[in-house]
């Protein structure tokens, strides 16, 4: 499974990467293998703002459905339009084409709080 | 089974066909509004035959537990005895009239009394409403009433649900239809509810918590006594779901542990098929303090006779009339028939037989949680690289068994829960684990076999992932 150095990471699989003054948000690779093929992804619309661990969308597999969660407060400054034709986008390329939100955060340093990607790495090796 | 391939009726429909001819009419026709006539109704036409065969055909591909062996983890799909059901097809019970009156009905009362007052000393409860229709409608009867029991004390403002993640998955759905907000709280390391996360969670906001046991990892929670008493303290309720009720009948009176309300389903338990098509009954059970809001009417005795009447401070009705009452009828007759011996034997060969499956599997098999087990286990079947539970599942059907629950529990990753309930036998047990050792053995020495499962069915593996995203869901010939 593939972990993107760049980015860090939520011990609920969602990774975070500084981009300018956003932060992109998606699932992790290993999340989305762990999902089985996405069917359905619903975000919550930009302009919204939340706290770290409110939930942001819901993702849906053929295994299960389950909430997305904010790795950080902030406010939703884009959402990926392209995952409602082409959900599958997240089982392809998670930590590109499969994005979910941007977020505009409170304070980048939060990003701090979260796991780097070798601590990531072998929280999910763990498993 | 019957495995040729089945067409729809409309498939079979040839224009002019008619089932049943009928005389001609002999009083002048009436004229219809023309606004309502309409000339495109789409309705198959076909002959009487045709559609028996139609019908009988499709029931022979009918995979049933009168068929086989069928461990549906969480849904306890035993053998209910047909003796029940010819008590419950008497016409004494199936032709009483829903508005006939107490006086006509006191057979008919005192069974539904005589049913609460058993099983309310099954559960160890106060008192029984045998109103709701399903599992699911009887969480919802408990919520409501932990809702208004809190508004009496003056709590209202409580609307913070508590919901372990091993609990039962329509918990947080009843808590959302009766106002409540949920907060998951994560398992331990032992697959019981992590104890400090559920303190750091009781604060004034707290209305309660939802406590599946044995829990969906098929795990006693041992500190349930304990729990309770925090959520107690902390000011607010606990409500049991008694889904796996067939763990503990005749051994563990949940009322007695702290639980304040729980529904059982009659219809996994109690001699009602589950997954059957047909109505269940979930009913719910309270203590003391929570039997004044139980969902009416009830059945009681005065005077030396039966009569139905709505307790004091009712949620209200939930059903038309009395609940599913063919389905406490069987209810009734099963646990008279069992006795408090009986009941706990279901208990213990449920829980016996889990565990010898769980024994046998376990070194194939892996366990994420490896303490015994109750009625059920989880185990994982990434048994070999490149495949998953669905692939162990399908291969099944081909060993002609139905495939244990998957992908559920959420927090065991490629979970298997199987559960064989206390009628099978050892032979069949032991077929099936057989069967399950031999696909393990399939699975690495000739994956493809797996991956192209099920092939003994008359259609195979179905594009899960295309009826998802997008379904076709009429029929447009």
């Amino acid at each position: 499974m593939s972990v993107d150095a760049k980015a860090r990471y939520a011990q609920s699989h969602e990774y975070a990467r500084q981009e300018g003054d956003l932060v992109v948000v998606g699932i992790s690779d290993h999340a989305q293998d762990e999902l089985g093929d996405i069917v359905f992804v619903e975000l919550k619309e930009a302009g919204k703002k939340l706290e770290k661990g409110q939930v942001f969308g819901t993702i849906e597999s053929v295994k299960a459905a389950s909430d997305l969660y904010m790795p950080l407060s902030g406010s939703i400054a884009e959402v990926n339009a392209g995952l409602q034709a082409d959900p599958a986008l997240v089982n392809r390329e998670p930590y590109s084409g499969g994005w979910m939100i941007k977020i505009k955060p409170d304070a980048v340093k939060d990003l701090e709080a979260l796991l780097d990607a070798k601590a990531y790495a072998s929280l999910v090796g763990e498993e | 089974m019957n495995l040729s391939p089945e067409p729809l009726v409309f498939e079979l429909s040839r224009p002019g066909l008619v089932g049943c001819s009928l005389p001609g009419s002999d009083v002048p026709p009436a004229e219809l509004p023309k606004n309502l006539v309409r000339a495109n109704l789409d309705l198959p036409e076909l002959d009487e035959l045709t559609v028996v065969r139609h019908f009988t055909r499709l029931s022979q591909k009918n995979y049933s537990i009168d068929t086989h062996f069928y461990p549906l983890g969480s849904c306890t799909m035993k053998y209910n005895p047909k003796a029940n059901e010819a008590a419950a097809a008497e016409p004494g019970w199936k032709h009483i009239h829903p508005l006939a009156g107490d006086s006509e009905t006191q057979g008919a009362l005192e069974l539904l009394y005589k049913l609460q007052e058993s099983l309310a000393e099954i559960g160890g409860f106060d008192s029984v409403s045998l109103q709701p229709a399903a599992g699911a409608h009887g969480e919802l009867a408990g919520v409501l009433m932990i809702r208004d029991c809190l508004k009496a004390r003056g709590e209202g403002q409580r609307k913070k649900m508590l919901i372990p993640d091993s609990a039962h998955g329509t918990n947080p759905a009843s808590c959302t239809m009766a106002g409540f907000s949920t907060q998951t709280i994560p398992s331990g390391k032992d697959g019981n509810i992590d104890i400090k996360a559920l303190e750091a969670a009781l604060d004034d906001s707290v209305a309660g918590i939802m406590i599946t046991n044995p829990n969906t990892l098929g795990l006693f929670e041992r500190n349930i006594t304990k729990i309770a008493a925090m959520v107690h303290q902390a000011g607010g309720l606990v409500y049991g779901d008694g889904a796996n009720m067939n763990a503990l009948t005749g051994v563990f009176q949940p009322g007695k542990s702290g639980i304040d309300v729980m529904h059982f389903n009659l219809h996994k338990t109690f001699s009602t098929p589950h997954g059957g098509g047909g109505p269940g009954a979930g009913m719910v059970a309270a203590v003391k303090e929570l039997a004044p809001f139980l969902p009416g009417p009830l059945a009681r005795r005065r005077a030396g006779k039966y009569e139905l009447a709505m307790p004091e401070k009712s949620i209200g009705r939930l059903k038309a009339f009395y609940g599913n009452f063919g389905v406490l009828v069987r209810a009734y007759c099963y646990v008279r028939m069992q006795g408090a011996e009986g009941l706990r034997r279901i208990a213990e060969n449920s829980v016996l037989n889990a565990n010898y499956l769980r024994a046998r599997l376990e070194k194939t098999y892996k366990l994420k949680y490896t303490r015994p087990c109750m009625h059920e286990f989880v185990a994982m079947g990434d048994v070999a690289p490149g495949i998953r539970t669905l692939d162990i599942a399908k291969r099944l059907i081909d060993y002609g068994f139905h495939p244990p629950t998957i992908y559920f529990p959420l927090i065991v990753p490629e979970a298997l829960m199987i559960e064989p309930t206390e009628t099978e036998s050892k032979k069949t047990l032991d077929g099936f684990v057989d069967a399950m050792l031999s696909i393990a053995a399939e699975a690495k020495t000739a994956p493809e076999l797996l991956h192209a499962a099920p092939t003994t069915t008359p259609v195979g593996r179905l594009d899960e992932v295309a009826a998802a995203r997008s379904p076709v869901l009429c029929f447009r010939g």
